[in-house]
């Protein structure tokens, strides 16, 4: 019976949210408390019920209803349990589901979490917050229920769960995504409940930004898993594929930290309030048109799940909606904002706007690579793709300019920094971060001007930031307490952008100086790739809970001293007939290996691809330091007192 | 005259209009050069597709067409689309999902002898996926047996 109780939960869930979607913000029109207080229970049983749903395809899932179509279809009664519990988001209608979810959990959190915002305010947040849940749910019910039944004849066991999602790194980086995506969904309800209140102030600002913060580092986060996921299990060591998909979701993230920062300058200053608002606007549109791009199918994409039309059409209409619907109020109430620019040439807030500009310009291109193949086909101009070197054209140059200005940045103050000032604070970190990126480069396996720059870049990134630290200590006799004094927003900030000198450190080593071979190997044959010397020891067969497997040895060697033994292997799941790599990596901070197995030949021989790459892991960690970056920055006490 | 206000304002326009329109062309530019078309193996063997320029050809796995070298990983395929087959040749490893019978896109360029020499094969995770570029250019053929 769960699948009925899930299906029903949802449709109560659904009436509860257009209730949501209407009644607080009849309530703020009229201005009475009476309606603007039902908003409360409305978003509390949203939740509820929206819980109760989800759980009951979960219990679905754990007790294998296969009468269930979307159970059938994503799971096995040999799938170990863990999978069975994240195949709940394995698929299209369940994902969707985790998606309802998120935004009703959001929703209760801004309601938990902004007591003291004005009456009105919150009630046209929680509304537009509503009306965005209306829409997916209906999708839900509409044409994507994961609750319909195979009656009268259930399929005595279900086809499996893809082997690829079997894995970790797909339990936790989906989750994490749908947080970021539907995290921005905040900013936006804030965005357009400041812009039906016609009051676009600098509190509106302060309220948005740390919800905007954690959405953005969630999103980081989730980027930086399937980057991760990506690497070892699905790219043969690739971290980054331009892939559609991958793209849908740096855009909003791009954009996203485009909106960190103009909210701060919004915050701060109290210019840029319309382009803040825009930027908000366009972060969650993004998110949408990556939903739209994963679910609709109209791409060629692992993500893309079975495609459906109607999906599709209903996502565009959404989509279309929420466009179109937020940027005729935007055009009706923005020009309302007038704000005197008070800020030189020379300024935070100066640069602060290239920040903006670098990073919207590198999500317009982003957009440009990913729709151009779609529209061409759509106007009969034939079937093209386009491949990384676009992208990576488009991207190296405007990040490099992004980093430089970054590093600007932080030296400058405020509405004006006199030109003497602002060199001779600069001076010492540029010759710093020029000389001791030239003296790394000559470190490396050979010279390369473009190592020279991304070094230097970095350091220059890591060294404006210590700089800029130190000096907060100029005057000070206790180092503890000035530490302690340090609001934790500052700290946040210098996590995030060491991020971004530890990813361009990582991506400008990986690029250069990975090696990799594609080799046939059999018993006995050896290879030596950068100082490692890898042997092929032969292969063995084991039977596992639900697949077989063919597992490689191949021990690994330095100078003569043993290193590492490496199993990679080669799976065979029997449910979906499929067959699966599983690669083996020797991880390091400076270095990872990485042997992966491709098909078997004659004699037990095996096609094998042997990699080295260095500094691949401070991609990751790069990510990490931002995520952590924009989670310190939102337990700051400053935001804490104004609920 | 104008005055100084005025101008300054016409400064920052200019620089505007011209700094988008070097963007737009440099973006336009770039795509164009790494835009990769496709081609249905039809269209190749009636001599459609350019040589020398990196392309997209995708086709069936013709059954049995399958012959790997014994000393490298040097592997040589037909593709068809049911119409006219097209030899590929490619060195590295395929794809876990590449089998006889199963849909492939290959990438690289097409050879003066008339094989396409792949450096890049793909094929999808899902084995009831199909690219929606074989669809197609298989919906345009008559049916007929490998």
């Amino acid at each position: 019976m769960s699948a009925e109780w899930g299906e029903f939960a949802l449709i109560l869930a659904f009436a509860l949210s257009t209730l949501l979607a209407i009644i607080p913000l009849y309530g703020a029109t009229v201005n009475q408390t009476l309606w603007m207080n039902y908003a409360k229970p409305l978003v509390y049983g949203q939740f509820l019920f929206l819980l109760i749903s989800f759980s009951c395809l979960g219990y679905a899932f754990a007790h294998d209803d296969f009468s269930v179509q979307y159970v059938a279809e994503h799971s096995n009664s040999h799938l170990p349990f863990v999978y069975k519990l994240s195949a709940i988001w394995g698929g299209h209608e369940g994902s969707l589901l985790l998606w309802a979810l998120i935004l009703s959990g959001w929703t209760v959190a801004v309601t938990l979490f902004s007591q003291s915002l004005p009456a009105t305010l919150l009630a046209r947040v929680q509304a537009v917050m509503g009306m965005i849940a209306v829409g997916f749910i209906l999708f839900l019910l509409e044409t994507s229920s994961p609750f319909l039944r195979l009656l009268p004849t259930p399929p005595e066991d279900g086809i499996d769960l893809n082997p690829l999602l079997q894995d970790v790194g797909l339990i936790i980086h989906p989750p994490m995504l749908y947080m970021g995506y539907v995290g921005f969904s905040v900013a936006f309800a804030f965005a357009i409940a400041a812009l039906l209140s016609g009051r676009l102030d600098t509190t509106w600002a302060r309220w948005s930004r740390p919800w905007t913060n954690i959405a953005w580092a969630f999103l980081g986060m989730g980027i930086t898993l399937g980057s991760w996921w990506a690497y070892y299990e699905l790219g043969w060591g690739g971290w980054w594929f331009w892939d559609p998909v991958e793209n849908a979701s740096l855009m909003p993230w791009l954009v996203g930290t485009a909106l960190i920062h103009s909210l701060a300058v919004t915050e701060k200053r109290g210019v840029f309030k319309s382009w803040t608002v825009l930027l908000a606007i366009f972060a969650f549109s993004l998110s949408l048109l990556g939903t739209f791009l994963v679910r609709s199918g109209v791409l060629t994409s692992v993500h893309a799940f079975a495609s459906d039309p109607k999906r599709g059409l209903f996502i565009l209409v959404l989509l279309a909606l929420t466009v179109g619907g937020s940027l005729t109020l935007y055009a009706f109430r923005a020009n309302t904002v007038h704000t005197p620019i008070n800020f030189s040439a020379i300024s935070r807030e100066t640069l602060l706007l290239i920040n903006n500009l670098f990073l919207t310009v590198m999500a317009l291109t982003v957009l440009i690579g990913t729709l151009y193949p779609l529209l061409l086909d759509a106007l009969g101009g034939g079937k093209i793709s386009v491949g990384p070197p676009y992208f990576n054209a488009m991207f190296v140059p405007i990040m490099s300019l992004m980093t430089l200005a970054l590093g600007f940045s932080i030296g400058v103050r405020w509405r004006d920094t006199r030109h003497e000032v602002w060199s001779k604070i600069l001076r010492l970190p540029a010759l710093f971060s020029l000389l001791s990126g030239l003296i790394l480069t000559l470190f490396c396996d050979h010279f390369e001007w473009l190592v020279w720059l991304g070094l230097s870049l970095s350091l220059w990134i890591v060294s404006t930031v210590s700089y800029d630290f130190v000096k907060k200590f100029a005057n000070t006799r206790s180092i503890f307490a000035k530490l302690r004094q340090l609001p934790l927003s500052y700290y946040g900030m210098m996590s995030a952008h060491l991020g971004v000198a530890i990813v361009a450190i990582g991506i400008t080593l990986v690029s250069h100086y990975s090696q990799e071979r594609d080799i046939r190997m059999a018993k006995g044959d050896q290879l030596d790739i950068a100082d490692y010397h890898f042997e092929f020891k032969g292969t063995q067969h084991f039977q596992r809970e639900n697949y077989q497997t063919e597992q490689a040895q191949i021990s690994v060697t330095k100078n003569g001293n043993w290193v590492t033994d490496l199993h990679p292997e080669k799976r065979h799941y029997p449910v979906k007939q499929s067959m699966m790599t599983e690669a083996a990596i020797d991880p390091g901070l400076f270095r990872d290996l990485y042997v992966a197995l491709g098909e078997p030949l004659e004699n037990g021989a095996w096609a094998v691809r042997i990699q080295y790459k260095p500094f691949v892991r401070w991609l990751w960690l790069g990510g990490i330091l931002m995520t952590a970056g924009g989670i310190l920055t939102v337990a700051d006490k400053r935001y804490r007192q104004h609920r | 005259m104008m005055n100084p206000k005025r101008q300054k304002r016409l400064y920052i326009i200019l620089a505007i209009v011209i700094g988008s329109a070097a963007a737009v062309g440099l973006t336009l530019y770039a795509l164009n050069q790494n835009i990769n078309l496709f081609y249905s193996t039809t269209q190749v063997a009636q001599g459609q597709a350019p040589q020398q320029t990196r392309i997209r050809v995708g086709g069936m796995v013709v059954k049995g067409s399958v012959k790997r070298s014994s000393q490298s990983l040097h592997v040589e395929f037909q593709i068809t689309d049911y119409a006219h087959p097209l030899t590929v040749e490619f060195t590295g490893i395929l794809p876990d999902l590449f089998r006889e019978g199963q849909g492939i896109i290959a990438q690289g360029q097409l050879a003066a002898n008339g094989t396409f020499q792949a450096d890049e094969v793909l094929a999808k995770h899902d084995e009831k996926y199909m690219p929606p570029e074989i669809k197609d250019s298989l919906k345009t053929q008559p049916k007929g047996g490998l």
